[in-house]
């Protein structure tokens, strides 16, 4: 029987339709976990929303959510969540981007679009073409860098406390009575990358060995 | 200034009324972020022309916490309390949509009682979401008595919480597999009695706003949006359904047990404040009604998955059993390691599509947790929804998409 999480209509060739109809836009295709994600071209993003919109009945843009994988070329993802009303099927939409390229924004096709669009941009930098209020929404006013990128620590930067002495709220760098406890439970035979004191020269003498 | 005394002094020209006024400018104001009626920490810069609201830019994330960065960090079960802090007013909620993620990337199987329990506690905070809900929206628009009534339902049942759990609010009680353990009989029977019961004084509350003069006066056709609207603004829940779409991921979407219950889906004709709040107010009913058939259908048996490389052994088994020691033991410092993939869970909550968006990359935390909110979507409509109308009704408009800001801003 499995798993009770939320029974969508079939995806019984719903990946192949939509395969056709968006045509070279479609990069990759996944179908995975009862779910369809299609990966599509950057620059064809806008035309691929308006057609899923208008002739595929995905009514609903539910979620715009970004992940961060610093380890490839174009390091964010921009997933989009449509939510069809009268298929009730759900579809997820990605694009890939880097630190400087804008995607095309959506604001047009749904007006939804515009805050998730600005929290996508607040917490990774992902700049959105064409959204005309691309203002930061969820951090402090004044905030610098983008907090859910993996290379933003956890906690943060800056700190704030009331100050008796100035009789106002004051901004300092992060003091920690104690160090971020984070443990490693990758076990050593699923390919833990770790780090020996004393054990760096292995690395250079191979280094040395491939020249 | 001289102008204006001309004015006063009745000096102006009668040929040319205009001269002698004094330039009108529109007021600009700050509603909150310390208000009584922004449910919360909300602050909104309103554009005023008189009393009518011209614009409204809603600024939110005071209450932002980097919730799911934090999640981030955590284990998959150390990542569950979290949730119950995201909407302080439905916490059981939120944590079924991220229980969901995690048993759909394991396929994990959940025993029936499991799920029965798990859908009778879902709808127990549906009546006690509403019931503060429709309290805090019939005093934001002047109403006293109701909210004191409505407010000792939600003590009941916050009692039943603790009684389950422990824990009045944050109970942490879903677990992926199941819920964290079986309820006494008698709390069982007692909520059976409860249910019975509580109509009658939830009914009298109501009796004194729904057919208000008063009331109606402050929320008919106020905030009316279309179906189309409510659609591209990605409305969800009852805010949706006062908009007379009749979705309802319970019934369209059902998880657990939803599609062995008989319940109506309530929807709005207008979809004004005085629908929402309606469609609310019905709902209540459909939760006890959903309740009931979940107290007189649930079987015996397991309460959770009885897989121990996700769900831990019970206190007793490990005094008795090594292997469920070690169980316990790794289950509670490692936790369990979920496949790589991603999930988009979403599930009805007391205030619309509550949405999860799991990334797993194999290991024990989750890679990337997306939360979808409700609010989000409901409050960036506030502009629209707002213009035109006067200053006090932003008080109606708010009250009647039930914001929450832990939820908002995670």
């Amino acid at each position: 029987m499995g798993h009770s999480a939320p029974i969508i209509a079939s995806n019984e060739g719903v990946a192949d339709a939509l395969g056709k109809a968006l045509g070279a836009a479609v990069l990759d295709t996944v179908e995975a976990f009862g779910e369809i994600s299609i990966t599509v071209d950057r620059k064809k993003l806008a035309d691929v929303m308006e057609k899923l919109r208008s002739d595929h009945d995905y009514q609903q843009l539910v979620e715009i959510a970004g992940v961060d994988y610093p380890d490839r070329p174009e390091r964010f993802e921009v997933c989009y969540h449509l939510l069809s009303l009268t298929k009730n099927h759900r579809i997820r939409i990605k694009v890939t981007t880097d630190e400087d390229t804008p995607v095309p924004t959506v604001t047009h096709i749904w007006e939804v679009a515009g805050w998730l669009e600005r929290e996508v941009f607040d917490m990774y930098g992902v700049l959105f073409d064409g959204n005309k209020d691309l203002r930061r929404i969820l951090t402090d006013y004044g905030f610098q860098g983008h907090p859910f990128r993996k290379d933003f620590p956890l906690t943060g930067y800056q700190e704030l406390r009331y100050s008796e002495e100035a009789k106002r709220v004051v901004y300092e760098p992060v003091k920690l009575a104690q160090d971020f406890r984070s443990f490693d439970f990758m076990s050593p035979w699923e390919g833990a990358d770790y780090i020996l004191p004393g054990d760096e020269k292995v690395e250079g003498e191979d280094g040395e060995d491939a020249k | 200034m001289s102008d204006y005394l001309d004015e006063v002094q009745g000096l102006t020209d009668v040929a040319d009324p205009t001269v002698g006024d004094t330039e009108i400018e529109n007021f600009t104001i700050n509603f909150g972020p310390q208000h009584p009626a922004a449910h919360g920490v909300l602050r909104m810069v309103m554009e005023l022309d008189g009393e009518i609201v011209e614009r409204v830019d809603p600024h939110v994330g005071l209450l932002h916490r980097g919730t799911e960065k934090l999640i981030e960090h955590k284990t998959y079960l150390q990542a569950l309390p979290y949730f119950d802090r995201l909407d302080y007013c439905s916490p059981l909620a939120q944590e079924y949509s991220y229980v969901l993620a995690i048993e759909k990337l394991l396929d994990l199987e959940v025993p029936e009682r499991g799920q029965y329990l798990r859908v009778l506690f879902a709808e127990l905070t549906r009546i006690c979401n509403h019931m503060l809900n429709i309290g805090a929206h019939v005093m934001d628009v002047g109403a006293m008595t109701p909210n004191l009534w409505v407010f000792e339902v939600r003590e009941q049942c916050l009692e039943f919480f603790e009684r389950a759990s422990g824990a009045r609010m944050h109970s942490a009680w879903f677990r992926p597999g199941g819920v964290h353990q079986d309820v006494p009989l008698k709390l069982l029977t007692d909520i059976a009695d409860w249910l019975d019961e509580f109509p009658k004084l939830f009914n009298d509350a109501m009796s004194l706003v729904v057919g208000n003069r008063i009331f109606k006066q402050r929320n008919v056709d106020i905030a009316t949006v279309s179906k189309d609207d409510a659609v591209r603004w990605g409305f969800s829940g009852p805010v949706l359904r006062g908009s007379g779409v009749a979705w309802d991921l319970r019934k369209s979407q059902p998880y657990d047990v939803y599609d062995r219950m008989d319940f109506e889906v309530p929807v709005g004709t207008k979809g004004d404040c005085y629908d929402r709040f309606m469609v609310r107010v019905e709902e209540v009913h459909q939760s006890a009604r959903i309740m009931r058939q979940c107290l007189n259908d649930m079987p015996d048996g397991p309460v959770a998955s009885t897989d121990r490389k996700v769900v831990p052994p019970k206190r007793g088994e490990m005094k008795q059993s090594m292997e469920a020691l070690i169980h316990h033991f790794k289950l509670y410092t490692e936790g369990f390691h979920v496949p790589a993939g991603e999930v988009y869970v979403a599930t009805e909550s007391p205030k619309g599509e509550f949405g999860v968006y799991l990334v797993s990359d194999g290991s024990n935390k989750p890679y990337r947790c997306k939360i979808r909110p409700t609010a989000f979507s409901h409050l960036q409509a506030m502009d629209f929804m707002t213009k035109g109308h006067m200053l006090p009704d932003a008080t109606a408009i708010l009250g009647a998409i039930d914001i929450v800001f832990g939820e908002c801003d995670r």
